[in-house]
């Protein structure tokens, strides 16, 4: 079996045509032809990865464009062109939330997305890194949330603020905010329970979290959403709604390990200029990646 | 927001005000815009060329409807495609008889398989059963807590094994419904990557252990292009039997839904529509056409059109009748009418009063009559049909033999027809107060024939 596409984003590929070459195999076929084929190939390819037709059509175009305008010689050179042009509409400098400190960071998310997955494996990751972190539970929804992350904080050996299913997550919030301020945390991590953007009475309360954060936390608040690749055209959806409601800072594009390519975080980057700022490999503690935007558009391209 | 199927074929319909058939430019650019409509709610693009492919056949030089445009007309070809390609409404759990049943649930990592689990055992205990929930998901981090919290919810017992063998869980989990005198067993499973061969082997070795009589794979109605990879190898591995679609409660168009029916076969038997352990719906295809495409208002807009021109239809009977001119063939088209609006049952309730009526047992109407009635009044000559005077006895006996019927039935049928052109008559001279006539044309006070 070939290797799975994501570990060509997470090893980084080499910048060489020939390496690059390789990966376009589905798209290149046998010739390298720049025909009518090519170009339909290619967004079957895009859309396949859920980047969405508008702007597939739109990145298209452009490319056709540019291909003729700079007379790029072969399909690969088109390919080379294409992946950095979608690299391109990834915010550059992005600044890592997680890595300022102090810093409190709200993770939030429609259901199942991997939120409290990615919470444990950041909290590893920044403790691994020698970084003080403190949890917050702040699903007091869904049943056996609490326990959960409980067992993310022992993973990751930080503290974590718990407080009964049915609390008002406000309230976990404040406490957790409470003890950030005296224990002095690096970083501060609130899961929140999954909800759908749809629901108006659940948004109001996830900005009631964020206000009673922002007015008790001496130290700057970030929002991330949590987005699952295998999310289609609704990802883009969900990104507007949860940045008009809350401000969005960044994303964790997670599940990345199956098929799913997560091409509408392209779409989100295009529209709303939400950088990407961790990637979810699996369901071990160790399974989440740094992202860098032109390794994930070659990956991307290069099909299966 | 996206644009909706509706919005989009408008657009391109606008300058087309002439009525007719629709020309091959006019079905490229509706097809174009049905293809973008499709990839926007996420059904798989190859999914996609081949349902356009179809909808083109159907829509070239289609006639269209008298009172639709042709944008309308187009949609309707899309509705009527799509919801039979999202299959029937009766997708219903089936069992062996076998005690206790088994049901397996299935599926990528946070899909819902959890909640959907103990929203079945609740569904499954309205209809009469004793459900078992028993949680096999021993990798994700207490998981096996949320699943049991969930059936202290519900009051539904909850086998939880000891170790991370799950094959083993689900075994133990069947014997112990037996013993404690449950008729029915929901397994839930640990969400899975369709690529992950160590996992899949695991599902595959637990349906191989507890050989239940369903395996359902629940996905998200927010799934985008992969979902058919993700069917096709669940399909493959554990052959599942339906697909519950969770999430419905969204926005998300649920395009998934159709590539994973498309590309398995598999019917889709339920939707999640909430959080609440009671948010299980019974799935209907065509609601969940008219949501992919977004075209619910205009499917609205569109039968009151048909059924206006059916009214259309139905006034001009009228006058026929005022001027005694109903014939066989007249009542032959309210027959086919009647059966086309969900037959005699369902169009007698919509009818004012008919409910009311003593000795008429609405759901008692037997469809296979309408037939019969249908094949007398065919084997008739058009001059029989027309002025019903001529129908001696001989006629009668050749319509008998003709229809496969005795002359008794076809004395049966003419006598009908007269009643009917009488009751008729009555009404449009007026009718008595409360006598209003029946919304699809039928007088009010027509009786059923049988
Ligand atoms: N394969 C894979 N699975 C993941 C990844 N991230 C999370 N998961 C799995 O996805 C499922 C849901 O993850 P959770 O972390 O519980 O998701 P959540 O967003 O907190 O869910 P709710 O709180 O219920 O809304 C679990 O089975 C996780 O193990 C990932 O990157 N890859
Ligand atoms: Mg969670």
């Amino acid at each position: 079996m070939s290797t799975p596409w994501y570990r060509r984003i997470s090893e980084g590929l080499t910048k060489s045509r020939e390496r690059l070459g390789e990966q376009l195999n589905v798209i290149v076929g046998r010739s390298p032809d720049v025909d009518e084929d090519f170009w339909e190939n290619l967004e079957d390819a895009l859309i396949g990865s859920d980047v969405g037709v508008t702007a597939v059509t739109e990145i298209v175009d452009r490319l056709r464009d540019t291909a003729t305008r700079k007379a790029l010689p072969d399909a690969r050179a088109v390919l080379d062109h294409l992946a950095e042009e979608i690299a391109a509409e990834f915010p550059t400098s992005a600044p890592d939330p997680f890595s300022a400190a102090p810093v409190v960071v709200l993770m939030v998310g429609v259901n199942g997305t991997g939120k409290t997955t990615s919470v444990g494996k950041i909290a590893s990751e920044l403790a691994t890194s020698g970084k003080r972190v403190l949890l917050g539970s702040g699903d007091t929804y869904r049943a056996a949330a609490v326990e959960q992350l409980d067992i993310w904080a022992d993973r990751a050996g930080v503290p974590v603020v718990r407080r009964d299913r049915g609390t008002d997550p406000a309230a976990v919030a404040f406490d957790t905010v409470a003890e950030a301020n005296r224990t002095t945390p690096d970083v501060t991590l609130i899961d929140t329970a999954g909800r759908l953007h749809t629901s108006a009475d659940l948004m109001r309360e996830l900005q009631k979290v964020k206000r009673v954060v922002e007015r008790e936390s001496s130290a700057p608040v970030r929002t991330v959403l949590v987005l699952d690749a295998t999310t289609g055209q609704n990802g883009l959806t969900q990104a507007r709604e949860f940045d008009a409601a809350l401000g969005l800072d960044a994303l964790v594009l997670t599940k990345l390990d199956g098929t799913a390519k997560g091409g509408i975080a392209i779409a989100i980057a295009r529209e709303l200029g939400i950088p990407i700022v961790r990637i979810g490999v699996g369901e071990g503690v160790d399974d989440l990646k740094p992202f860098d935007a032109l390794d994930y558009a070659r990956a991307l391209i290069g099909g299966e | 927001m996206f644009q909706n199927l509706t919005e989009r074929l408008q657009a391109v319909f606008s300058n087309l005000t002439g009525k007719g058939r629709l020309s091959d430019a006019d079905v490229d650019a509706a097809m174009r815009e049905i293809r973008m409509a499709l990839l926007e709610a996420d059904v798989n693009f190859k999914v996609v060329k081949e349902f356009v492919a179809r909808v083109r056949e159907r829509a070239v030089g289609a006639e269209v409807h008298s009172s639709l445009t042709p944008g309308q007309a187009v949609i309707r070809i899309v509705d009527e495609e799509l919801t039979a390609l999202l299959g029937g409404t009766d997708a219903r759990l089936v069992f062996s008889g076998r005690i206790p049943g088994v049901v397996m649930l299935v599926g990528l990592q946070g899909s819902g398989k959890t909640t959907a689990s103990a929203k079945l055992a609740n569904l499954l205990r309205k209809q009469g059963k004793r459900p078992m929930l028993v949680a096999c998901d021993v990798y994700r981090p207490a998981a096996i807590d949320q699943l049991e919290a969930l059936g202290r919810e519900l009051d539904i017992p909850v086998h939880r094994g000891e170790g991370t063998d799950a094959v083993a869980i689900a075994k133990a989990g069947v014997r112990a419904a037996i013993d404690s005198l449950r008729d029915v067993v929901v397994i839930d499973t640990a969400g899975r990557l369709h690529v992950d061969e160590e996992m899949m082997d695991e599902v595959a070795r637990i349906k191989e252990a507890v050989r239940p009589d369903q395996v359902l794979m629940v996905i998200d109605a927010m799934t985008g292009q992969d979902a058919v990879n993700a069917a096709t190898a669940f399909a493959e591995r554990v052959d599942f039997d339906a697909v519950i679609v969770t999430k419905l409660d969204g926005d998300a168009r649920g395009g998934a839904a159709l590539s994973v029916k498309s590309v398995t076969g598999k019917p889709i038997m339920y939707a999640g529509v909430g959080e609440k352990l009671d948010a299980l719906e019974q799935f209907h295809p065509d609601r969940m056409a008219r949501r992919i495409l977004g075209m619910g208002d205009m499917m609205t807009l569109i039968e009151k059109a048909v059924e206006t021109a059916d009214a259309e239809a139905a006034a001009e009977m009228e006058e026929r009748v005022r001027t005694a001119t109903f014939t066989f063939d007249d009542f032959l088209q309210q027959l086919q009418q009647v059966k086309k609006m969900g037959g005699l049952g369902s169009m007698l309730k919509m009818m004012p009063g008919a409910g009311q009526m003593k000795g008429l047992d609405t759901e008692d109407v037997d469809e296979r009559q309408l037939d019969r009635v249908a094949a007398i009044i065919q084997s008739m000559t058009a001059e029989e049909r027309a002025n019903p005077r001529l129908l001696n006895g001989s006629r009668r006996e050749r319509i008998a033999r003709g229809a496969g019927v005795t002359v008794f039935d076809v004395n049966q049928v003419i006598k009908q027809f007269e009643q009917a052109r009488k009751l008729m008559k009555q009404f449009s001279k007026g009718g008595g107060k409360g006598r209003r006539k029946g919304r699809f044309g039928l007088p009010g006070g027509m009786q059923s024939p049988f």
